[in-house]
């Protein structure tokens, strides 16, 4: 009962010193914070910070010690130096993550009010957000929804009323509120109206891009090989396409300039898509595109059509205008059986085909000379050629590829021997075109694992992987995949190239695998999907055929408003009577009994009064009733803790106390 | 038209009448019990809560900004948590009922406790709050203790008026602050200042003072049968389980002390009054009798026990 100074409200709160429950519960939603983000942060950056978070913690237990303000200061200028000499920029979503999680820790090294952790609390809360960012997969929203817990207890903790280990009691208005708003929140989730364009930056650039990029140098996609995350999710309306059909087309890449390769002139020159003769069935399907930052919507070699939303590339690559900064759902069909721009290419084309940059690697060019002088400028046999080269050439499949030199084809067919699809696909087009093959360079997925349970393609980022395709008279655009004529795999599994396993061998919890993907597949359509598109059909049902933001804002109002009136409606409800002990409970059915025979206690009529009222009515049981009575009072009102076994007793007193009324 | 015609005009002067006084309720006296319905509670966002206000929409926008479906809804599950937590906080004051109070005997300008009995419910009020004259003083509530206490400033003797309470919570997570007003119906007396640097009475102040003798007591002893009852020291016996009996240096017991009003010339009314009160209060705990002789009313007295003191300080708080 410690009076304190007031604070009238609208007036500069006081600062009071920050308890240890508090301090605690902040430490821990502090660390929650840094394992939310320590997936993308270095292993010795977090583990310094939570070292750093333990000794603050370690120091302020048990008594009140301060940390210097030079110590706070040196972190202050330390935390970004590091960060700008591990990353080169302060700037981007890493570099960023980390200094604010560097900064949470040295708010918690200053926080010594209840000020304080509040801030520290709502700063959390932020950075916590923040690691939806890098995955916004259903296991790290979930897990990122579970460490707003700690935040929250934190905040409630910073409030009166809890006993000092009353740890556990200072989650339950946490828990409670966000299970009980999660309604509310959902609603909130689909009507909030989505921006069309982002108001600053480019969410995607720098190291948050994924997936295959429109540019493919030696080692590039090495990343992509190693990465198990999946890239995308086909479900197809009827069969699957065979393993060897599934080459999913992203970009195709025209310019050579000695160590790259590019989408070049001709492919961004705005042209219809060439022509295409479709010889067999066409397989209908749905594809879950994760976010990538790219362009590129991949499908299945070659699309014949293009998705709502996207455009078809004279090559017949589909590209979004924006990037794929969410999920996106889209429908397209595809031919497994083609043939694409069978008749005579334009000359500009073929010339663009057949370009290659000048003082490159001439033991290539020497070589591919020798191809189209031995077969007589026949495309097939030259292609045959080369594939046999790589077949027993002594050529070796290995992620782990020598670097390569100046003239790095060169370098690669006739040195190292050693690399992976873009090594073997860009040295493949070279020879082609250098042999006067028109060729180009196509990079997308190929393979994928075949969910058995829910019946979809699961493409993973390590399905990356590039190829060839070689322009033959009659025939058109044919596509060659150099990789899969290498006979020796050093590390297998792994890459696009080493067979249909994505990874994932045949365990015995495989199953229950693909369960669990499915619910990702689910999360990935529905909530990572979610886009304008779908949100401006959410009133189809009700007539609305394109719900504007003007719309979405009024629902959002009117659900806000109604939400907060349900909660008021909820909130005023509560238990009716009293709480009531087994003794309250006896003398009340006593009362009853009684109250049959017309003997009501008055509002204003003490227990004593009232069974003295009684105890002269029923004259025949006054000795009973004064009896109970007494005893009543006795436990009522004698002792703070009235033995159990007596109430036991007078409980089942009044059970057979059965009040007659004197028949007069 | 006729019908709305007739009936809007008193309509508007009534719901304007009623109006007001919904929104004066609560700051004019009203008799107990008081209970705290949804028309008199107020609620705002605390700074805490302004501040995350801030924050939650920084979180909205970077989730848009960045297209982040997962980020925006953990931003509105957040947001939707903090915003229902106001229902919470308004839940810490609804249906709060208090039922009775009573004021502790104070003196003038000290806090007198001020005893509150809440109706006892189901729900515990653990950061409930009560301000008085601007001093916060927390109050708890649980299920089966529904009493407190909070003290109140006096700063006049005499009858007071029971002062406007400000009943507040900012639980759970103080983001948001609920409010209401409760004032009372009903006075407490305060009794005057007690004058801390009261001069000694001189003997001419009072020719009973020699024969008094010491109204300062040397020392307790046990009590032995015979002994007056009046020097038993009561306050003192509390502490033990026998009962303490005041030795006085020249016991004069047959002799009451007189405090005489009109005998104090010379000084200003309110300190006369002061001193008048110190003197009854050092005569009340030396257990000494006295009589107090106000001016123009029978004197009271003599006596030294608990109601004599509390007629004689009666008096002198209630003097003009």
């Amino acid at each position: 009962m410690k009076p304190r100074v007031e604070t009238p409200p609208g007036t500069r709160v006081v600062a009071s010193a920050l308890g240890a429950l508090p301090f605690n519960l902040l430490c821990a939603s502090v660390l929650c914070v840094l394992a939310a983000h320590a997936p993308h942060l270095p292993a010795w950056y977090t583990a310094a910070l939570a070292g750093l978070l333990a000794a603050r913690w370690w120091q302020r237990r048990g008594r009140h010690r301060r940390v210097s303000g030079w110590l706070r200061l040196m972190m202050l200028v330390a935390i970004p130096v590091v960060v700008t000499l591990v990353y080169g920029t302060p700037l981007g979503q890493q570099p960023g993550a980390a200094i604010v999680c560097g900064l949470l820790v040295l708010k918690v090294l200053e926080s010594e009010s209840t000020r304080d952790a509040r801030m520290a609390v709502g700063f959390a809360c932020f950075i916590l957000m923040s690691a939806l960012l890098f995955d916004q997969s259903l296991g790290s929203t979930i897990l990122v929804g579970a460490m707003l817990l700690p935040a929250l207890a934190t905040l409630r903790a910073l409030e009166p009323g809890l006993p000092e280990r009353g740890w556990l009691r200072a989650f339950r208005p946490g828990a409670v509120m966000l299970a009980a708003s999660l309604p509310a929140a959902l609603l909130g989730f689909l009507l909030i109206p989505r921006l069309d364009t982002p108001l600053w930056g480019s969410p995607g650039n720098g190291a948050a891009s994924t997936g295959i990029s429109d540019r493919m140098a030696p080692g590039d996609l090495q990343h992509l090989l190693t990465d198990n995350a999946v890239a995308m999710r086909i479900g197809f309306d009827g069969a699957p396409p065979r393993a060897a059909e599934r080459y999913f087309r992203g970009a195709v890449l025209w310019d050579f300039d000695g160590r790259s390769w590019f989408p070049g002139v001709a492919a961004t020159r705005r042209r219809s898509p060439v022509p295409v003769r479709i010889l067999g069935p066409t397989v209908q399907y749905d594809v879950t595109l994760l976010p990538s930052h790219q362009h590129w919507l991949f499908a299945l070699d070659v699309p014949i059509d293009e998705p709502d939303a996207a455009q078809m590339g004279p090559d017949h690559t589909l590209w979004s205008i924006q990037p794929i900064n969410q999920s996106v759902h889209y429908r397209v069909a595809s031919a497994t059986q083609y043939r694409l721009a069978p008749e005579e290419l334009p000359r500009a084309v073929r010339a663009a085909a057949l370009a290659l940059p000048d003082g490159f690697d001439p033991r290539a060019r020497a070589l591919a000379a020798a191809w189209r002088a031995h077969s007589g400028g026949n495309g097939a046999a030259i292609v045959r050629d080369a594939l046999e080269l790589f077949h027993d050439g002594g050529f070796a499949y290995d992620l782990e590829a020598p670097p390569l030199g100046r003239n790095s084809i060169d370098d690669f067919l006739f040195d190292t021997k050693t690399g992976f699809c873009e090594h073997y696909a860009s040295a493949f087009t070279f020879l082609m075109r250098a042999a006067g093959v028109p060729a180009r360079v196509v990079i997308g997925y190929q393979g994928g694992y075949w969910n058995d349970f829910a019946h979809y393609l699961l493409i993973r980022q390590s399905n990356a992987h590039a190829w060839s395709e070689v322009w033959l008279p009659g025939r058109g655009w044919v596509r060659v995949d150099p990789t899969a004529a290498v006979s020796r795999v050093v590390l297998a599994g792994t890459g696009a190239a080493g067979a249909d396993v994505a990874g994932d061998g045949g365990n015995w919890w495989l199953p229950w695998q693909d369960r669990l993907d499915v619910i990702n597949r689910w999360w990935g359509q529905t909530v990572m999907g979610f886009d304008t598109i779908t949100q401006a059909r959410l009133f189809r049902p009700f007539g609305i055929d394109h719900a504007s933001a003007q719309i979405l804002g009024i629902a959002l109002a009117v659900v806000v408003f109604l939400a907060l009136g349900a909660g008021a409606l909820l909130a005023s409800l509560r238990p009716r009577g009293k709480p009531l002990d087994a003794l309250a409970r006896a003398q009340l059915r006593l009362q009853r009994r009684l109250a049959r025979l017309g003997l009501v206690r008055g509002s204003s009529e003490g227990p004593r009064d009232f069974y003295l009222r009684t105890a002269a009515a029923l004259p025949g049981q006054a000795l009973a009733l004064q009896e109970l009575a007494s005893e009543y009072l006795a436990l009522r009102y004698r002792c703070c803790e009235p033995p159990p076994e007596r109430i036991r007793v007078f409980v089942r007193r009044v059970r057979q106390f059965r009040p007659r009324r004197v028949v007069k | 038209m006729d019908t709305i015609a007739r009936g809007a005009g008193p309509g508007i002067a009534t719901r304007v009448r009623h109006w007001s006084r919904s929104l004066m309720r609560g700051r004019q006296p009203e008799p107990l019990p008081v209970r705290l319905d949804s028309h008199r509670i107020y609620i705002v966002p605390t700074r805490a809560g302004l501040g995350f206000t801030v924050l939650l929409a920084a979180m909205l926008v970077g989730a848009l900004n960045y297209q982040n479906n997962a980020a925006l809804l953990l931003t509105c599950m957040l947001g939707a948590a903090l915003a229902s937590s106001m229902l919470l906080t308004w839940r810490e004051l609804h249906d709060l009922n208090l039922r009775s109070l009573h004021a502790d005997h104070g003196f003038c300008g000290a806090r007198v406790p001020l005893h509150l009995a809440f109706a006892d419910d189901r729900q515990p009020r653990h950061g409930l709050r009560i301000s008085i004259d601007k001093l916060e003083q927390p109050c708890p509530l649980q299920p089966g203790n529904s009493l407190a206490t909070v003290t109140v400033p006096t700063e006049r003797r005499g009858w007071m008026a029971l002062p406007r309470m400000q009943v507040s919570s900012t639980l759970p997570f103080g983001l948001f602050r609920a409010w209401s007003w409760i004032t009372p119906a009903g006075h407490m007396l305060v009794y005057p200042r007690i004058l801390r640097d009261a001069r000694p009475r001189e003997r001419h102040d009072d020719p009973n003072d020699r024969i008094a003798g010491g109204d300062e007591f040397a020392n307790l002893r046990n009590y032995r049968p015979g002994d007056p009852i009046r020097h038993v020291a009561w306050k003192a016996s509390a502490r033990h389980d026998h009962l303490l009996v005041r030795e006085f240096d020249r016991a004069a017991p047959g002799q009451p002390l007189r405090f005489d009003w009109n005998a104090l010339t010379g000084v200003e009314r309110e300190t006369r009054i002061s001193r008048l009160t110190s003197w009854v209060c050092d005569a009340y705990a030396a257990a000494h009798p006295w009589i107090l002789v106000l001016e123009d009313r029978r004197p009271i007295g003599p006596a030294s026990d608990a109601a004599h003191y509390h007629r004689c300080l009666s008096a002198l708080a209630e003097l003009p």
